[in-house]
């Protein structure tokens, strides 16, 4: 059989191929600065998805019921296809011909871009939900003000995967209130899991220059502007949780710029043999 | 393919009406409404395509499908478009599609009710005020209960028939 076509990925090559013949302008054709924070800004938004899509698929054959591990890996799922779309575009905006598998696959934990909180171990279940519901809350917003992207390709995508996150939203906020407001096991284990992750979650509302620059030109927003809408919803949910917002804002940070922990080179040892040991495998 | 034997759009339409969804293929293609555009540019046939979800594995598969269906109607000079604007939502399965749904044992989408992100809709479901009434696809009854939001494949959710007692598919609206 031959190999199945992937529309998902932007023909990388031909788009450098077309730069290079001078043709369209595009924001990345504009300035050499303005191709390098959308390179980043869209590498941030697909190694989110890697990562986590990676960390929540890790779950597979492991979740307490049947229709919980179906969940979890759907949601991997979706994740996963998110990546292929914001790291093809990445790979379009590079012009380097690298496509989104390149960028996944061959890139070291230096050249990954995606925040401390999505490459937490998964802990147990009720510790993976409150990751999901804590990334989701902010996941959510990020791609409703990507909708209004000056650049129509992020705009696109960002349309594209708000519909589902929708979804995953809508189940981890359902399910960080049963366990909060459940049993006194599992409420413990919550305001465990809650308190655990916390200092993770300040790393999402910082901005560097890549963010400002991209803000300027109306093409993804300053991440501070995200923080009111994760805060009131967030409260709200975890007052139905009967849970307690941990106290102080110290933020643990450093990944999206590539300074990571030491268990995301786990993740990529994982993720990345196969075409680390067989370079361009195929089935 | 000269201009004059070329087959027209809506033979094209009907040929790609006979391809079935390959997880769920008692709908086709067509009836799903991913397909959004057949047109020919000069002797090139271009059929543009949207995905369901944006990680659901059958959408490589489908465009391996359509592909082997219209080069073996003889269509040598074939380009897919993807397109993700416009998304795909459930309110564009056709009617005859969602019928064939029901007699497969899977409920329909019901319209307007997708999980939007619209605060006030997250609160009612939330609150439980949620107005989604799915109908057991076997029985018809309405005392219905969702399992998970999720199900065999990302576009389905599992529920429960608390009549009949048969679990069943939900095709979920997005």
């Amino acid at each position: 059989m031959p190999s199945l076509p992937d529309m998902a990925t932007p023909d990388a090559a031909a788009r450098a191929q077309e730069q290079a013949a001078g043709q369209t302008a595009r924001p990345e054709d504009t300035a050499p600065e303005m191709r390098a924070a959308l390179f980043e800004g869209l590498l941030r938004l697909g190694d989110n998805t890697l990562i986590l899509g990676h960390r929540v698929s890790e779950w597979c054959g492991h979740a307490p019921v049947l229709e919980e591990d179906i969940a979890l890996a759907n949601t991997a799922l979706d994740m996963i296809g998110q990546t292929q779309l914001w790291l093809g575009l990445a790979g379009e905006v590079e012009g380097q011909g690298r496509s989104a598998d390149d960028l996944a696959y061959l890139r070291d934990v230096w050249d990954m871009r995606n925040l401390l909180l999505v490459e937490r171990p998964n802990g147990d279940f009720g510790a993976t939900l409150m990751r999901q519901f804590l990334f989701d809350a902010w996941h959510l917003p990020m791609l409703k003000a990507l909708m209004r992207s000056s650049d129509q390709r992020i705009a696109d995508i960002a349309e594209k995967a708000s519909k589902e996150v929708s979804y995953h939203l809508e189940r981890s906020t359902d399910l960080v209130v049963r366990l909060g407001d459940g049993t006194r096991e599992s409420h413990a284990r919550m305001q465990a899991a809650l308190d655990d992750i916390w200092p993770y979650t300040g790393e999402m509302f910082i901005g560097d220059g890549h963010d400002a620059h991209l803000a300027e030109a109306g093409i993804m927003p300053t991440p501070e502007s995200l923080r009111t809408e994760w805060d009131a919803y967030v409260d709200a949910v975890l007052r139905e949780a009967t849970l307690k917002r941990p106290e102080g804002d110290f933020a643990h940070k450093g990944g999206r710029q590539g300074t990571h922990t030491e268990h995301l080179g786990f993740i990529l040892a994982e993720m990345q043999w196969l075409q680390r040991a067989y370079p361009g495998a195929k089935w | 393919m000269s201009t004059a034997t070329r087959p027209s759009i809506d033979e094209v339409w009907d040929w790609l009406a006979q391809i079935p969804d390959p997880e769920i293929p008692v709908i086709s293609l067509v009836d799903l409404g991913i397909i959004r555009d057949v047109q020919w540019q000069g002797d090139t046939l271009i059929v543009t395509v949207t995905p369901t979800y944006s990680g659901c594995p059958a959408t490589s598969v489908i465009n391996f499908e359509i592909e082997r269906e219209l080069r073996e109607r003889g269509i040598e000079s074939l380009e897919l478009k993807r397109q993700l604007s416009p998304a795909w939502t459930t309110d564009w399965i056709s009617a005859e599609g969602r019928e064939k749904l029901r007699g497969y044992g899977i409920a329909p989408p019901v319209d307007g009710t997708a999980a939007d992100g619209a605060l006030q809709g997250r609160i009612d479901r939330l609150a439980g005020r949620s107005r989604l009434v799915v109908e057991c696809p076997r029985c018809g009854s309405e005392n219905t209960e969702r399992v998970s939001q999720f199900g065999s494949t990302p576009c389905k959710a599992s529920y429960r028939c608390k009549d009949c007692l048969e679990p069943f598919d939900y095709f979920k609206c997005i």
